[in-house]
């Protein structure tokens, strides 16, 4: 699983039902099955992650698979180990799934090409993180039925999140209407040509909106001055009450995390319990990450279809 | 496909040797005929349409062409090897034989290298290689500003002497202006030709071009704004300086309508640009390839279709290699990491081939861009047809139908932009000085029977 890109609605939707089906065994005491009894699953994360990283481990291990966490910063890469050799090597230690973050956009495309195994994209540079859409899709659709028709606005750095671009494509291969609101210094070129609406005005960009989707502000990949200063950057596009008031009165708030308080998201709409679904979010992702190593090395993958 | 034969210890021939039977290309008289071209101690000694048309005179060796297309060799006026510095990615004898291949008669190397031609015996020490190596002409550009650092004059005087035919930083554009206008205005002591890569340094960071696929892919974009800015610049400087420019490797749309307004006001600015610009677009690096990964980056289909029309029209006056050997090291890596550059010696003709056979440019129009115009801009000796010229000649089959295949290439490194493309027009024989340095197996009876 690379990228939500291409991924047909059926897909998307047989994904977000497997995931149902875990919720409430996660929220049980006895937490384990052994679907995956045997296999083995590496995390490896080239980029520092806490939650992805803990949540595809949690999901693995509930399944009972076994899993490795590679510390890329003590490992042979730090030797000047290349990309493909490391892939060839984890390889060759036949696991059943790779999960692969890395800093670089086409990174995990790349090392795919060169392994047997199924690779899992957990996040690769700018481009996708199909299992952060697939859960804020699942946190959606527990709270609004279906995608179908909502409008949703994906807010902040648009330039630097693929988030974004992931979220992007599964909102509207579901039916969901999309609007990209940020400064256009953080806005990609020719990002209308994907679909969206684009807005540089939080006034007129979350009118009328049934979810809004934040993003961190990501100045570790920047280069130079995008924009003035964060209490700028926060007076007009940090999401406070008042703009959410725009909003639909039912609007729900989310976030993918690490947030940064005071930047993108004051703290009072961050922990308003009647919108902010963002611990939901969270508890989505293990049972979405389930569903996918379940789908992909859990010997039914033709229940889902062609998913990887 | 491309199997053949190098041809290295022969010495030319002492006599005259005539070359009948074939299509001849003349690109200064704008002409295709059928005819045949005499060659004498290295040199062109005649040529035409009514030459040998009832046959060779007995007594002089002579060459059957069979009808297929004879020409002058291309000269090719910007390459990279990997000697000195980086012999693990092509050597000057490699990039020599795959010239050879390609059908290209003169060379013009790139100073960047490690060390960098800022010092005149790098230029010797090419100019040596090449009479060592016997294959194609090599000449080597000087370093515009010393380490390529785009700050302080390298000794331009001194490069000249010892044989720098031109001056350029090679893929580093000089984003001082000061320092390019100094340059220019240096440069007319020596009636010395400035190449310039124009690309506005500060917005030319990105990896790819900017626009939908990048957004897509999640990769930085370089906008082809990047481009046309110092192409502005850099002619308002020949403006003030009366300096002579050639603007390398034109890619946009913008720049090639700026570079056409500047020529109609009477200046001294020519340029060129590359087959990927003219043959391919954006879509090609799809999928994180990386040998699509080029600088400038490839821009879009509106910017192609310009380019071609720069070509037509002349406002690009010619097509070079921008000969770029990476191996896998530089390549296998994620987009973002992976060094820019592409070979381009062996597919220069059958892709350039294409404006022809998709009925943009004519053939002489074509051995306008890849010869004679280039050889006159540099002030080399080949890339014409004329008597007494050097016999510098390329002998090709327009028609052969065949597939760019990163197996078949002769050059240290396969990174070809084109690999899979299927092509039509291959090189049968190369001949430098009057020598055969090359020829291809189906047309080797016929150059071993004469």
């Amino acid at each position: 699983m690379l990228g939500i890109e291409g991924l047909s609605p059926e897909t998307i939707s047989g994904l977000l039902d497997l995931s149902e089906s875990y919720i409430d065994q996660n929220r049980s005491i006895d937490k384990r099955r052994d679907l995956l009894s045997g296999r083995t699953v590496i995390n490896l994360f080239f980029e520092n992650s806490t939650r992805t990283r803990t949540s595809f481990e949690v999901a693995a291990k509930r399944l009972g698979a076994d899993v490795i966490n590679m510390d890329v910063a003590t490992s042979s890469v730090k030797k000047g180990e290349t990309l493909l050799d490391t892939a060839m090597t984890l390889n060759a230690m036949r696991p059943d799934a790779i999960v692969v973050r890395h800093s670089e956009s086409g990174a995990v495309n790349l090392l795919s090409q060169k392994v047997n195994c199924t690779v899992i994209n957990a996040g690769d540079g700018q481009h996708e993180h199909p299992t952060q859409a697939l859960l804020d899709a699942l946190t959606i659709r527990r709270r609004r039925g279906s995608l179908q028709g909502l409008l949703v606005a994906i807010c902040g750095d648009i330039m630097h999140s693929r988030v974004a671009r992931s979220n992007i494509h599964l909102l509207q291969i579901m039916g969901a209407r999309v609007r990209v609101v940020g400064p256009p210094t953080l806005m990609p070129t020719d990002i209308d040509r994907m679909g969206v609406e684009v807005h540089y005005n939080m006034r007129t960009g979350l009118k009328d909106v049934d979810i809004v989707m934040m993003l961190r502000l990501q100045t570790e990949r920047m280069q130079g001055s995008f924009v003035p200063s964060v209490s700028e950057y926060f007076r007009f596009y940090g999401l406070d009450h008042e703009k959410l008031k725009i909003a639909k009165p039912d609007v729900l708030v989310m976030h993918p995390g690490p947030m940064n308080r005071g930047v993108e998201i004051d703290s009072e709409v961050a922990d308003d319990l009647d919108r902010s679904v963002i611990h939901e979010q969270v508890e989505m992702g293990v049972a979405v990450r389930m569903a996918c190593l379940e789908a992909l090395i859990g010997g039914r993958r033709n229940a889902i279809g062609a998913a990887a | 496909m491309t199997s053949g034969n190098i041809l290295r210890g022969t010495p030319p021939h002492a006599g005259s040797t005539a070359y009948i039977n074939a299509h001849i290309i003349d690109p200064t008289a704008d002409r295709v005929y059928a005819g045949a071209v005499l060659i004498s101690d290295g040199k062109i000694a005649d040529f035409g349409p009514n030459l040998f048309a009832s046959g060779a005179p007995y007594g002089i060796q002579s060459v059957d062409c069979r009808g297929l297309h004879l020409a002058p060799g291309l000269v090719d006026t910007r390459a990279h090897t990997g000697e000195p510095g980086e012999e693990h990615k092509e050597t000057l004898e490699s990039a020599g034989i795959a010239a050879a291949v390609g059908g290209i008669t003169s060379m013009v190397l790139l100073p960047d290298n490690e060390p960098p031609f800022d010092d005149a015996s790098l230029i010797e020490f090419v100019a040596r290689r090449a009479r060592q190596i016997k294959l194609t002409n090599m000449y080597a550009y000087g370093a515009l500003t010393v380490g390529l650092e785009g700050k302080e004059l390298a000794e331009m005087g001194l490069l000249a002497e010892a044989g720098a035919v031109a001056f350029t930083d090679a893929d580093h554009a000089v984003g001082n202006a000061q320092v390019l206008r100094r340059a220019l205005y240096y440069a007319k002591a020596f009636d010395a030709l400035i190449v310039h890569l124009p690309q506005e340094p500060t917005l030319s960071g990105g990896t790819m071009t900017s626009g939908e696929m990048a957004t897509r892919l999640g990769l930085s974009g370089s906008p082809p704004l990047a481009e046309v800015m110092l192409v502005e610049r850099d002619i308002r400087l020949v403006e003030m300086t009366g300096g002579r420019l050639h603007l390398s490797k034109i890619s946009t749309a913008e720049s090639v309508k700026v570079i056409a307004a500047a020529k109609a006001r009477g200046l001294r600015v020519t340029c060129d640009t590359a087959p990927p610009y003219f043959a391919l677009n954006d879509i090609a690096v799809g999928d994180y390839r990386t040998f699509g990964k080029l600088v400038p980056p490839l821009r879009s289909e509106k910017d192609r279709q310009a380019i071609v029309e720069g070509l037509k029209e002349g406002t690009i006056d010619c097509i070079v290699s921008d000969h770029r050997p990476q191996d896998q090291d530089s390549k296998r890596v994620p987009f973002a990491q992976a060094e820019p550059g592409g070979i381009g010696l062996e597919t220069l003709l059958p892709v350039s081939l294409e404006l022809v056979h998709n009925g943009e440019i004519t053939l002489p129009q074509l051995f306008q861009r890849l010869a004679s115009t280039p050889a006159r801009l540099f002030n080399l000796p080949g890339g014409r047809l004329a008597k007494g010229a050097p016999a510098d000649l390329v002998l090709f089959d327009s028609d052969y139908a065949w597939k760019i295949d990163r197996s078949d290439i002769w050059s240290k490194t396969k990174n070809s932009p084109f690999d899979e493309r299927p092509v039509q027009g291959l090189v049968m024989a190369t001949i430098v000085g009057g020598r055969t340095i090359y020829c291809h197996d189906n047309f080797a009876p016929a150059a071993a029977a004469a």
